[in-house]
């Protein structure tokens, strides 16, 4: 079970989080506007790297906030928490 | 069997249904071996007599099961870890009629044919038989001990802890860390899985430390770390799992050693322990070698015999011959001939060992054969004899192996760390940790007691040095390497010659390795084995990964107190009593507890719902609709929010009224629908549906926090504060207008909601229908709702009201062709599938869900269309729907019934489905696949019943 430092909480075990996926993909600003290869990339396709990613996560059950999180996916180390709109670390 | 005088108190056991005696301290394979028992199982697959190969958790053999007071019994359990109590009453498994005589021993005969990957090939033909006939014969046939049948009658704790440092294992090495760490004045966690703390130090008559004999130091060492409140010392207690961050499970045995455990302690407790270093101490364990009749019993590890001979005091035979190719084997043999057995000779594969232990062997007067192998050996309950690569046979009753030592690095491989190979030595190290995660001692590779106890002076050990993998020379291949799993050598060659190279294939075609004791004694040689088969260095071969549990975990451990009543929550509205009362059934609908019909004596469920529908329809029924999501979304943009989360528009709602709102995930699929109401300019009662409340607040605030965060909005769950009673028939404005006060009901339309009083308590009043009929849903404050569901109740007699269930709720609006979220849609379905394209607000600049709808396969017209079916009888919901009364097989579905009633009100069955291309093909005939066949159905609108919706407002 991840140890999960919520930005707003403290450390916090996993049971507590749900998973939100890949952190960073933005919705597109005009969607109308958006090209139908474009938008099915936003929709589905995701970077699902082996190493470095990062994700979100919400607590659920503690604050409810959706935060950034920049976790190793082979080592599940934890390298930083952030909160959601911060810059990509 | 005894070499010494046993002190303790004299215990009580029985083996078999026979009575024994052993001592306090004692294992039950310890006691057995005392009273001359050396068999205690049948093997796997060919039921051969076994005996201990071991003398701790690694033991494949003697698998036991106990029987405990008030019918418990705990199967395959290792008789090397089971304390011994007065009373204990023990069988051995996997054996009929008797551990003597046991008819499965014909698969012995049998074995050419149940080699390697057996049952792929033998039991192939025919496939039907497979199921009816091999599984299970070869099930009874080959096996475990049986599993309980009865509920677990013991209860079990959960704990969690930190720590500044765990130690895992009580040996040398563990203690000294701990010592260490301790010393600091920080916290300190010690576990082992035995009984008593020390490890290999429980077992070692020769070496000193500091001077003192081993056991004196152990003693001080304990009482030390006993006297410090910072450390907390755990026997009995297994980590078998090593997660993220530090996080180790333990499981501690609390009762199972006591003859009259006090029924206020649990049987178990599981810790979860947070460490912030953890010291993996857990030692090494000591290979069989491979050679043909290994397995007969009195076959064991040196190390098991110097155990049995040195803590328990009981000798494994009178007359022992040791075969090793490492040196730890000699300090068994000079303690065994110091304990007064006759050890007829030290058989040593090395041509030329030269250790410490060889030196003292050879003074001590033993006979020391270089060069020599065991190579097979005689006797059947018992091994008889050794017989010698020199085509000798040596007599003995017991025969040691000493095939070297394997660290235990299970756990460093749990924690992710990765394993190196240490090519000289053949042995797999713990190399980089994953976590701040140390390993000591045996577990690092060192064996030797003045390394592992450096600085403090150590004098006669004998470390182990030297080892051997794989078959042993000129014997044949029929010697075991998995003995739990009945996999010889043979077995992994064959798996080589049919073309397996990876070991994890040669694993799962042999099943080496793949028993409750994961290949603890088995896994380097078969390594070897397949590596030398495949002529490729050992590690090219690969290494199956380490799982946990370590040992095997009970259930029981896990679920903790989560069972029965506490397994999952539940969840009952205020009413509830009142339905229960009334002897209402109920279903399930995610962890809430809904009333699904209220039968009356002498009716049949489907005579009650009937009843239930009509009354609705003719008069009025009250129904509990308390389990809805609801949300309050308040703030100067909740409109604008509501825009962009559901389909409608809601800018132009004025205050007071209501509107079906329709929610689509962003791939343009429906997530949930519900009726909102407006209250104040900034305030909006959002409902949703039972089983979706968490999901669409989540789904809500993933886009209020990251994406719509220009917008002032916040939103509440009151799911659990407003219950909801929907009064629904053509008299429920007639029951209810006399509890009401503060809302003019006439003057009340269709989809409005007002604030008011009912039978005295604060009410929102919502018009709204799920049914059809002119309804209601009084919302109430939880804590009022009985009391006011009592009062409508009362107030429902003289009209004849009834209450109905969630069955009758479902009949009522499926003849309306309303859709439930979940029934009619499962994640693939637009609203345009629905017929809910009306619930579009197409010319809104954007909302969540709305490019995906205009991409094309979104817009195709033969996707699978809401429909309504007039079926010959009641089909099942979930069933595919055809063009042809008889499909051949392969025929492509045209879609699935959704929803399916008998309809009271049309007084015949009716269904809803999603046909593709469904609206063009209105008035055909389709058929519906039923268990014999199909049945036909005739294709119409989904509205049943009041096409026009008169009654909604009448």
């Amino acid at each position: 079970m991840l140890l999960i430092p919520c930005p707003y909480c403290g450390p916090r075990p996993e049971l507590e989080f749900r998973h939100a996926g890949e952190a960073h993909i933005a919705r597109p600003a005009n969607p109308d506007a958006t090209a139908a290869g474009a938008w099915s990339e936003y929709l589905y396709v995701r970077s699902n790297p082996k190493g470095r990613h990062i994700e979100r996560w919400r607590h659920a059950s503690g604050c409810n906030r959706f935060f950034n999180c920049v976790r190793d996916t082979v080592t599940d180390v934890i390298e930083a928490t952030y909160p959601a709109g911060e810059a990509r670390r | 069997m005894i070499v010494r005088q046993r002190s303790g108190t004299r215990l009580r056991f029985s083996f078999d249904g026979k009575d024994y005696t052993g001592v306090a301290g004692d294992t039950l394979a310890s006691a057995l071996l005392a009273n001359g028992v050396h068999l205690m199982g049948r093997s796997f697959k060919y039921h051969r007599p076994r005996g201990v190969l071991g003398a701790g958790a690694e033991e494949p053999n003697a698998l036991v099961d106990v029987a405990g007071p008030d019918g418990r019994s705990t199967p395959n359990l290792r008789a090397t870890t089971v304390e011994l109590y007065d009373g204990l009453r023990a069988t051995s498994q996997n054996r009929y009629p008797s551990l003597r005589f046991d008819l499965g021993a014909v698969n012995g005969l049998l074995s050419p044919l149940l080699g390697a990957g057996f049952y792929y090939k033998t039991f192939m033909h025919p496939r039907a038989a497979w199921a009816t006939l091999y599984e299970p014969l070869i099930r009874r046939a080959a096996g475990l001990g049986e599993a309980p049948r009865r509920p677990d009658p013991d209860h079990y704790a959960q704990r969690y802890a930190h720590c500044e440092t765990l130690v895992v294992g009580a040996g040398p090495a563990g203690l000294l860390a701990a010592l260490t760490a301790a010393q600091s004045g920080e916290r300190v966690m010690v576990v082992d899985e035995q009984a008593v703390l020390g490890g290999s130090l429980l077992a070692e008559r020769r070496a000193t430390i500091a001077g003192q004999p081993a056991a004196d130091w152990l003693a001080a060492t304990l009482a030390t770390l006993a006297a410090m409140p910072n450390v907390q010392l755990l026997p009995r207690t297994t980590a078998f799992g090593y997660y993220q961050q530090n996080l180790l499970g333990l499981v501690e045995r609390v009762t199972d050693h006591l003859a009259a455990p006090d029924p206020a302690l649990p049987r178990e407790r599981l810790w979860q322990v947070r460490a912030r270093d953890v010291v993996l101490a857990t030692g090494a364990i000591e290979r069989p070698l491979v050679f043909a009749g290994n397995d007969r019993p009195g076959v064991m590890l040196a190390s098991a015999a110097r155990t049995y001979c040195n803590r328990y005091g009981v000798a494994v035979g009178r007359r022992v011959v040791v075969f090793t190719a490492d040196d730890s084997a000699y300090a068994a043999a000079l303690d065994l001939q110091a304990a007064g057995v006759a050890v007829v000779a030290i058989v040593d594969l090395r041509p030329d060992p030269s250790g410490p232990g060889v030196v003292a062997a050879r003074a001590a007067g033993l006979t020391v054969m270089p060069g020599t192998a065991v190579i097979a050996t005689t006797g059947h309950w018992r091994v008889t004899g050794a017989r010698l690569s020199s085509n000798t046979t040596l007599a003995c009753d017991a025969l040691l192996m000493g095939g070297g030592w394997t660290p235990s690095v299970h756990l460093f491989s749990q924690s992710r760390g990765t394993l190196r190979f240490d090519a000289a030595r053949q042995i797999y190290l713990p190399g980089t940790p994953a976590q701040r995660q140390s390993s000591v001692g045996g577990a690092n590779g060192v064996f030797d007691l003045a390394s592992i106890l450096a600085p403090l002076a150590v004098a006669g050990d004998i470390p182990a040095q030297g080892g051997f993998l794989g078959l042993v020379p000129g014997s044949r291949a029929t010697g075991f390497v998995d003995y739990q799993n009945d996999v010889k050598a043979a077995d992994i060659l064959q798996a080589t010659q049919e073309g397996f190279r990876s070991i994890e294939h040669v694993k799962r075609y042999t099943t080496t390795g793949m028993a409750t004791d994961q290949g603890k004694t088995s896994n380097m040689n078969a390594l070897a084995i397949a590596a030398a088969a495949l002529d490729l260095p050992l590690p090219e071969v690969g290494l199956t990964s380490f799982r946990t549990p370590y040992t095997p975990v009970t259930f029981g451990s896990i679920a903790g107190a989560a069972r029965g009543a506490l397994f999952d929550p539940v969840r009952k509205t205020p009413i509830h009593p009142w339905a229960e009362a009334q002897g209402a059934a109920f279903e399930d609908v995610g962890q809430w507890k809904r009333a699904w019909y209220f039968q009356h004596i002498g009716e049949s469920m489907h005579e009650a719902v009937k009843r239930e529908c009509l009354t609705v329809r003719r008069a009025v029924g009250l129904f509990d609709a308390s389990t809805l999501g609801k949300i309050e979304v308040v703030g100067p943009d909740a409109a604008e929010f509501l825009n962009r989360l559901y389909t409608n528009s809601w800018s132009k709602l004025a205050v007071g009224r209501c509107r079906y709102g329709l929610m689509l995930t962003e791939a343009g699929f429906v997530l949930d629908d519900g009726v909102v109401g407006r209250l104040a300019a900034d305030r909006f009662h959002v409902t949703t549906t039972s089983g979706g409340a968490g999901r669409v607040l989540a789904h809500m605030e993933d886009y209020l926090q990251t994406e719509f965060t220009d917008l002032q909005v916040w939103l509440t769950s009151t799911t659990e504060q407003w219950a909801v009673i929907a009064v629904q028939g053509p008299r429920a404005r007639d029951l209810l207008a006399p509890l009401v006060e503060g809302i003019d009901l006439a003057a009340m339309p269709h989809m409005s909601v007002r604030e008011g009083r009912i039978a005295g308590v604060p009410t929102r009043l919502f018009q709204v229908s799920f049914t059809g009929e002119l309804g209601y849903e009084v919302n109430v404050p939880a804590g009022h709702a009985l009391a006011v569901w009592e009062a409508l109740w009362a107030a429902g007699a003289p009209y004849d009201a009834c209450a109905y269930g969630t069955e009758a709720m479902h009949v009522l609006r499926a003849e309306k062709g309303y859709i439930v979220v979940g029934q009619e849609t499962d994640g693939t379905v637009t609203p345009e599938d629905l017929g809910l394209g009306w619930a579009v607000g197409k010319a809104k600049a954007d909302f969540v869900g709305k490019r995906s709808l205009a991409m094309m396969d979104l817009q195709a017209t033969d996707r699978p269309q809401l429909v309504g079916l007039l079926p010959a009888h009641l089909p099942q919901e979930g069933a595919q729907i055809v063009d042809r009364a008889d499909p051949p097989i392969g025929s492509a579905a045209l879609g699935h019934v959704t929803s399916a009633y008998d309809s009271a009100t049309l007084g015949r069955p009716m269904a809803l489905a999603l046909l593709a291309g469904g609206r063009r093909r209105m008035g055909q005939t389709v058929h519906i696949t039923t268990a014999t066949g199909t049945m036909p159905a005739t294709i119409v609108a989904p509205v049943f019943y009041d096409q026009e919706g008169a009654r909604l407002d009448a």
